[in-house]
């Protein structure tokens, strides 16, 4: 049986849940920084527990054009674990990887589309990685599928994972900082008994 | 003044033209359009799982195509529609994201639509038009007045079913 209800979270799980996501973000942040070879600050990830109905507000609008980086997530945990970036900060990021000058314009080329799932594949990695070190969990990642649309309709696949369990999702808002901001958001959805099973291998 | 009511996701809301009802970026969820054309009343679901019997969590209504819909309808007769002449209009469903081994049998979009269209059938509801599957996000508006259901997709040209 769950101890979890994603509805009536005790605030002592969603520290716990929340550190993780610190901890998470702050290794991806040094992956970023290695990947673009820059230096690369973060400030504190906002950890949220949201009504699904709130969540496009929170990334600007619903309507936001964002690339959505999606992969399944198997082994002792199991879920999916997406990463979002706001459209021009893809670009952005996109164009210092691949050594352009100035971000194009328009649509993804597919150059790009693999640019971008590379940076998703490093970024969500390094993220699974420190729960995996954190937990002693074995945790495996599927190659990432890619997306670029309206922000709601690609979180609308996170969201019906979390459906399944409450009517809340776990969203992580990271700001990195380079010459210029940076946003990213990680949606990570393990199923119930996996929320289990990381609150017992930290001991709670 | 006309109004645009806005619809989150996992909800439903009705109203009389000549206002009309909106949801922004639907996925792989479903956005039920249904109307009575003479009184002009009309609504809209935004559903997010096909099943609820499935679900032991299932206490929210609006978000699972089966009770979503019946409970669409029942606020749109309590409003004065006539439910014989209730006709619906979907759009969503879409499959966000394609893997490429992926050995899931039917994506949740395509389950969406399958429910929302076998609820529809029980309830006698015929369906005029559809917009549904692919692989990206519709915003979609619903006028009661004409039964105009308006499509927009990022990159692609604006539609009306």
């Amino acid at each position: 049986m769950a101890r979890i209800d994603l509805n009536n979270m005790d605030s002592i799980y969603f520290d716990v849940l929340s550190e993780i996501g610190n901890i998470g973000a702050g290794n991806a942040t040094t992956a970023l920084a290695t990947l673009l070879n820059t230096k690369v600050d973060m400030r504190v990830p906002k950890v949220a527990l949201m009504e699904f109905s709130e969540i496009g507000q929170e990334m600007g609008g619903e309507e936001t054009i964002m690339a959505g980086i999606y992969q399944v997530i198997e082994g002792d945990i199991k879920g999916s674990i997406m990463f979002l970036l706001e459209e021009n900060t893809a670009k952005l990021l996109v164009s210092k990887l691949m050594g352009m000058e100035e971000p194009t314009e328009g649509e993804f080329t597919e150059m790009e589309v693999s640019a971008l799932k590379e940076i998703g594949n490093i970024i969500t990695g390094s993220y699974l990685s420190s729960l995996s070190t954190l937990t002693n969990l074995f945790i495996n990642a599927s190659v990432p599928a890619i997306s670029v649309d309206m922000c709601e309709a690609i979180l609308s696949v996170p969201a019906i994972e979390f459906g399944e369990l409450g009517d809340k999702m776990l969203l992580i808002k990271t700001e990195f900082t380079d010459d210029v901001k940076l946003e990213g958001y990680f949606v990570l959805v393990p199923d119930l008994d996996s929320y289990d099973k990381i609150l017992s291998s930290i001991g709670m | 003044m006309s109004q645009m009511i806005k619809v989150g996701m996992a909800d439903l809301k009705i109203c009389k033209a000549p206002d009309a009802v909106t949801t922004l970026g639907l996925g792989s969820c479903v956005g039920v359009a249904i109307r009575d054309p003479q009184t002009k009343i009309g609504g809209l679901a935004h559903v997010m799982l096909p099943d609820s019997t499935l679900i032991q969590n299932n206490s929210n209504i609006p978000k699972f195509a089966d009770t979503g819909t019946k409970e669409l309808v029942r606020l749109l007769v309590e409003a004065g529609a006539n439910k014989s002449r209730l006709v619906a209009k979907i759009a969503g469903g879409a499959q966000m994201f394609q893997f490429q081994n992926s050995n899931d049998l039917t994506s949740v979009g395509e389950r969406n639509v399958q429910s929302v269209k076998k609820v529809l059938g029980e309830l006698k509801i015929p369906i005029l038009a559809q917009d549904t599957g692919l692989n990206y996000g519709r915003t979609v508006e619903f006028f009661p007045e004409t039964g105009d259901y308006v499509i927009k997709s990022v990159g692609k040209p604006q539609k009306t079913i």
